[in-house]
């Protein structure tokens, strides 16, 4: 059985097939990617897996327990993290803050606790604050900690959603075009760091992504989609080379 | 310039980020504690609604300013705490009894007009706990066998361990005050913990809130009735400083006055409760100083310009008729927030923080530091 499994996945807006009986599967401690041109349906099979986006049919698997019908706030507590497009970070808060609700899945303590401030509270909360720090160190945040949202660059807000993902110690993460936006010496570490999430903390990777330097250089498995059905499935140059998605690409 | 050196978690997590913070509130505390000394009765008296309507404020704070959901309602809170009071009070129900009863009876009311609101955004949100307050009034107004109607009830002096606390006395103000600091300070205590951090997430993005296992409809009940609660307790000290209370007093405007304390206190900090609290009952004096003095000032003025004794008798009773008119306090507050909304949207503890920077950095300030950035993307679509 595989590790995470989409099962006949579809979203239809109307007449619009955005995702059209989708099948795919992830392997424990692969990095697997989404590739296809615009609108071939990639970011709404993240919304579909998060949970945003109700599928039309077609059910989800993520260690073997059906989680087609749980709510969005369940996904993160079993276990699976993800990153958006457009950035989505709490803008008006600072990093520290931002990657402490990363934590949140791990928070444990009640209300009237948390209003006298006492002892089990204050004890889980440096425990989050060292694991923030983990992070922080893994993925060199260490300038920004006290720095608001709204002040920080494109190219660190993008790493530092990266980071919130990664304090809800995952052990799935959706990364949705983690280089969009980046320049090229971001885009190396980018690479870098998804590797070692790999490598190093054992998480599996399922991302969606443009940048093909950066497709080859990580993935083990690629997916391509083109108008929300899958064209071709297989490792990085065994797609490239695949005269359907050549065909879509290229248009000829 | 100060700079903080962080060796440890905790120098994240403290509530007084270094010393200076100990020494200014300890000074400010002491004043606070030396005030009914000094202070004449009638200061005291707004003092105690400063406490009151600053309490109002922290709740609303934390629905309003850390959750982001607009209420209109709060004076609907405020009543229902108020007239728990009242009514508990009529059976011998001692004070902390009845006091928690408000707090608890209005954060339950609270929550469960949070339940209809988890649909609702922005403006739609506003309409509805409009709606709740009409409701609420007009229940205070008909349901005559436990509010007594439009006739309005009674508070009876308060009775704290046997002992009467006069509502102009000492006793009760600095039993408003330990109520206003004791809910500040669980209010940070929320603020720094997964409660509060999810409220800040949930303003911020729902989306990413949601994805980040906040059960964001749980949390906004959850603020709905903290802050509704908080409203309760205030509503409680609220009947008991002015000894009646009746349906007329908890209307829109009274909703709009809770919104204004937030709104030019400064909607992103606790601070802003207190200072928009001061600043709003200033603003009764200073009617009534239009309404009193403004005239024979105008005239003064205008007959030492050389205006006849008519005319100048005719400017007087032109400037006490404008100064006396209905709705002058409403539009007031209409042109005070317009302006504060315009010039300074981060409020009075914004304009304190930016003149305090501008002396911590002397002749090196930037007026850009705190410019607004404009932002050109922002994402709707996964609302």
């Amino acid at each position: 059985m595989s590790y995470f499994r989409a099962e006949n996945l579809s979203l239809h807006f109307g007449g619009l097939k955005a995702v059209d009986a989708v099948s795919f599967a992830v392997e424990k401690g692969e990095i697997l990617s989404i590739i296809g041109p615009n609108g071939a349906g990639k970011s709404s099979i993240f919304n579909l897996v998060s949970r945003i986006y109700p599928p039309t049919s077609g059910r989800i698997f993520f260690e073997d327990q059906d989680i087609t019908q749980q709510p969005a706030y369940d996904i993160a507590r079993l276990g699976i993290a993800r990153t958006f497009q457009n950035i989505e970070l709490f803008e008006n808060a600072t990093v520290l803050s931002n990657l402490l609700v990363g934590r949140h899945r791990h928070s444990t303590t009640q209300l009237w606790q948390e209003l006298l401030f006492l002892p089990p509270v204050r004890a889980s909360e440096k425990m989050h604050r060292r694991r923030v720090e983990q992070v922080i160190e893994f993925l060199d945040l260490e300038p920004y900690r006290d720095k608001l949202i709204s002040g920080l660059p494109y190219g660190v807000r993008k790493v530092i959603e990266l980071a919130r993902a990664l304090c809800s110690e995952p052990k799935l993460i959706l990364l949705d075009e983690p280089s969009s936006g980046l320049n090229v010496e971001e885009t190396d570490d980018m690479s870098f760091w998804i590797r070692d999430m790999k490598t190093e903390l054992g998480i599996t990777v399922l991302m969606v992504e443009h940048d093909m330097t950066l497709v080859n250089r990580v993935s083990d498995r690629v997916i391509a989609l083109n108008y929300g059905k899958v064209l071709a499935m297989g490792t990085p140059a065994e797609v490239q080379r695949h005269p359907d998605v050549v065909a879509a690409y290229l248009g000829a | 310039m100060r700079f903080v050196f962080k060796t440890d978690y905790e120098d994240d997590i403290r509530l007084f980020p270094h010393s200076g913070y100990v020494y200014s509130y300890g000074v400010l505390l002491a004043l606070l504690l030396l005030a009914p000394f000094v202070l004449s009765s009638y200061i005291m008296s707004q003092l105690v609604f400063v406490c009151i309507y600053a309490t109002v404020g922290v709740g609303l704070l934390i629905l309003t300013g850390f959750t982001g959901q607009a209420s209109l309602g709060h004076a609907a809170f405020l009543a229902i705490g108020a007239y728990t009071a009242a009514y508990l009070q009529q059976y011998n129900v001692p004070f902390p009894v009845y006091f928690l009863a408000a707090g608890l009876l209005t954060g339950v009311i609270g929550a469960l007009v949070g339940f209809p609101a988890l649909r609702l955004q922005g403006i739609y949100l506003v309409i509805a706990t409009i709606s709740f307050a009409f409701i609420v009034e007009e229940i205070l107004a008909r349901w005559e066998s436990v509010t007594n109607g439009n006739e309005g009830m009674r508070v009876k002096t308060l009775q704290l361990l046997g002992t009467p606390v006069s509502r102009d006395s000492p006793a009760f103000y600095f039993l408003c005050l330990g109520v206003l600091i004791l809910t500040i300070v669980g209010t940070l205590n929320l603020l720094r913990s997964p409660t509060g951090r999810a409220f800040v997430a949930i303003r911020d993005s729902e989306t990413a809130a949601r994805s980040m296992g906040i059960n964001v409809s749980l949390y906004k009940v959850k603020s709905f009735a903290i802050s509704a609660g908080i409203t309760g307790l205030a509503g409680c000290l609220f009947a008991h400083k002015l000894s009646f209370i009746s349906p007329e007093m908890f209307t829109l405007q009274l909703s709009i006055e809770f919104i204004i304390v937030i709104l030019i206190g400064g909607t992103f900090s606790l601070h802003g409760a207190v200072l928009g609290a001061i600043f709003l009952v200033m603003i009764d004096p200073f009617l009534t100083y239009l309404k009193d003095d403004l005239p024979i000032i105008i005239s003064g003025v205008a007959a030492a310009l050389g205006a006849g004794a008519d005319t100048a008798a005719n400017i007087r009773s032109h400037v006490a008729a404008f100064a006396s008119a209905n709705g002058l306090k409403g539009a007031i507050y209409g042109v005070i927030i317009v302006l504060f909304v315009l010039f300074e949207p981060l409020g009075l503890y914004g304009r304190w923080l930016k003149i305090k920077l501008f002396f911590q950095l002397f002749p090196l300030y930037k007026r850009a530091t705190f410019k607004r950035q404009k932002i050109y993307v922002k994402s709707e679509r996964n609302r």
